[in-house]
């Protein structure tokens, strides 16, 4: 087989992929444009929980929640639940017979250091274990030390691991360093198989900011013309609020159009999200700015 | 030579530790007691006021977990700054209100004396309003003061500084942070109070004073789910209706006080520890002994 080699890719304009970006903040909606939007924005979300502290019981907490945020009011389930891969059975159980798919971690989440054979074999396991999509890490080291080719055959690797599972493929863009770098790892990611590209573990400060997202949709649109080939798109770790995820909604909108505004082809990987989604829902059919304090956490 | 221009100055709502216009880009105009204008006034919103409780909501913990001789220090720095600027509040008195110089030195001379008493409150109120509880039981009882969050006043529409003051004061003695809704004849002095605040070593967020109509507040201030407490000084019966209605969703505290004239607002008798209580909650505590 041929060793993989990175076809041309545009450089990115900073400062005008940062103007473009910005300008997405001002847009202002409201009422019934809100409202679906609101829904929308939750039916994108990747619950996620990634933490060592994590219990069965808070997993199966958030599944509830996951499957219905507000009991007693007409809203869609989240996306998907995110656990590590130990979680993924008691994710799988207690989403049984819901629309909420498990999504886990593999691939020695967050730094991707360990061997390859581990990572196959890891994502081998989480599969079975019930996973439906699967978020794995590039290799940063080997992708800044320019060995593209490593990347993509891990990637390659990784794909043929998951078997019918989605993959999504994290760039940890805030250890990229520059919007070209972002290009080309979203090419790698795109050329071995993604079904996803998503910028962050959400473990390092710089996660996901909508320049880098605006980067990686524009080269999934570029990819798109050229192949023909639709991929998916997941911001995750920083998206807080539900204005700041109408924000990326625009985005994506004039980015890649109506097409890609399903939670099949856009996820936001986010856990603080959701109760802001749940309190700007009930400002809208109360009347009444809401409080936390009202909201349970998972 | 030409003449000089003098340099007016912009008075903006202050929230968070910052002076900020109002986003809704409403002002409005004050003039004084001979209709010159004084300045144009931000004027503010539902949405400002949802933005500053935000920040009250995050300076609480921080203002709450400040040792009570901490907070006493802070506000005798606030009756030291207030004291050496107090001309400014002199003269936009007599200039605005249209009082007395000998009216608006007393009310300086109340408000500074005020704060101080209130500074000196801090790590004193809870042994005097709370207590070891006698209980027939093997337990130690005891109540403590807690704060009890967010509080929203709408302050005095008579007295500018001192009767603002005299609800803020309270209010913060015990570790809650406020936003205050003024509508008074001089919001400049309301404003200025804010340089005062922003210079006294009192963490932005903990104090936000917003200058705007009460009336068109009132219903947002009474709905909103994140305040914890509504001190309402001189309302009309309609109006603390609405509010007590509005507050009975999330069981908010409202607190209802007169507001006199500004002679008897100076009186010894509207300032005192119980104003400190209505700003708290008891919490009561069994503890086994001898067991």
């Amino acid at each position: 087989m041929c060793p993989y080699v990175l076809p041309p890719v545009p450089s990115v304009d900073q400062v005008q992929a940062e103007l473009r970006a910005s300008s997405f903040r001002k847009r202002s909606i409201k009422t019934s444009a809100k409202k679906q939007a609101l829904r929308l924005i939750l039916s994108m979300i990747d619950l996620t929980t990634l933490e060592g502290m994590d219990t069965p019981d808070k997993v199966r907490r958030l599944c509830r929640k996951g499957r219905d945020p507000l009991p007693g009011e007409d809203l869609p389930s989240v996306g998907a639940i995110c656990v590590y891969p130990t979680m993924v059975s008691v994710a799988k159980e207690a989403l049984a017979g819901s629309s909420v798919k498990v999504a886990s971690v593999a691939t020695a989440f967050p730094s991707g250091q360990t061997f390859h054979e581990l990572k196959i074999e890891e994502t081998r396991r989480t599969v079975a274990a019930g996973a439906d999509e699967i978020d794995m890490v590039i290799s940063r080291g080997a992708f800044l030390a320019g060995d593209y080719g490593r990347v993509f055959d891990e990637i390659a690797a990784i794909k043929q691991a998951c078997g019918p599972a989605h993959l999504k493929v994290i760039l940890e863009t805030g250890e990229l360093g520059t919007y070209d770098q972002v290009r080309r790892a979203s090419r790698i990611a795109m050329d071995a198989g993604a079904d996803f590209i998503k910028t962050s573990t959400g473990k390092i400060s710089v996660a996901a900011t909508m320049p880098v997202t605006l980067v990686m949709l524009e080269a999934i649109r570029d990819f798109y013309l050229e192949t023909g080939r639709i991929i998916g798109m997941k911001p995750a770790g920083g998206i807080r609020t539900a204005k700041e995820a109408w924000h990326y909604l625009a985005m994506v909108k004039e980015t890649l159009g109506d097409t890609w505004l399903t939670n099949r082809l856009f996820r936001i990987g986010a856990s603080s999200l959701l109760n802001d989604v749940l309190m700007q829902w009930r400002r809208l059919s109360s009347g009444r700015y809401q409080s936390p304090v009202y909201f349970s956490e998972d | 030579m030409s003449e000089r221009i003098p340099v007016a100055k912009t008075y903006k709502l202050y929230v968070g530790g910052a002076f900020i216009r109002s986003e809704s880009g409403r002002t409005f105009t004050e003039k004084d007691a001979a209709g010159d204008l004084v300045g144009n006034i931000c004027q503010a919103s539902r949405k400002d006021l949802r933005e500053a409780l935000k920040k009250a909501r995050a300076a609480q913990p921080g203002w709450a977990e400040r040792t009570p001789f901490n907070r006493s220090q802070i506000l005798f720095r606030v009756a030291e700054v207030l004291e050496t600027r107090r001309g400014i509040f002199e003269e936009l008195l007599v200039k605005v209100c249209g009082w007395s110089a000998v009216e608006a030195k007393a009310d300086l001379d109340a408000a500074v004396d005020r704060t101080f008493w209130y500074a000196g409150w801090c790590d004193k109120f809870s042994q005097v309003l709370g207590g070891i509880n006698p209980v027939g039981a093997p337990y130690f009882n005891f109540t403590l003061p807690d704060p009890q969050g967010v509080v929203c006043i709408l302050s005095s529409r008579t007295s500018p500084i001192l009767g603002l003051l005299s609800g803020i004061l309270p209010a913060i003695v015990p570790g809650n942070t406020c936003v205050v809704v003024a509508d008074n004849r001089a919001a400049s002095i309301t404003l200025e109070l804010g340089e005062v605040l922003a210079s006294s070593d009192v963490p932005g967020g903990v104090v936000n004073l917003l200058t705007g109509e009460r009336a068109e507040l009132l219903e947002h201030v009474a709905g909103h789910m994140d305040i914890n407490a509504i001190a309402v000084f001189g309302g009309e019966a309609k109006d603390l209706a609405s509010i007590q209605e509005g507050a009975a969703e999330n069981i908010k505290r409202v607190r209802e006080f007169d507001d006199p004239d500004p002679s008897a607002w100076r009186d010894r008798a509207q300032q005192s520890p119980y104003w400190i209580e209505k700003f708290c909650e008891w919490k009561t505590a069994w503890h086994p002994v001898g067991v």
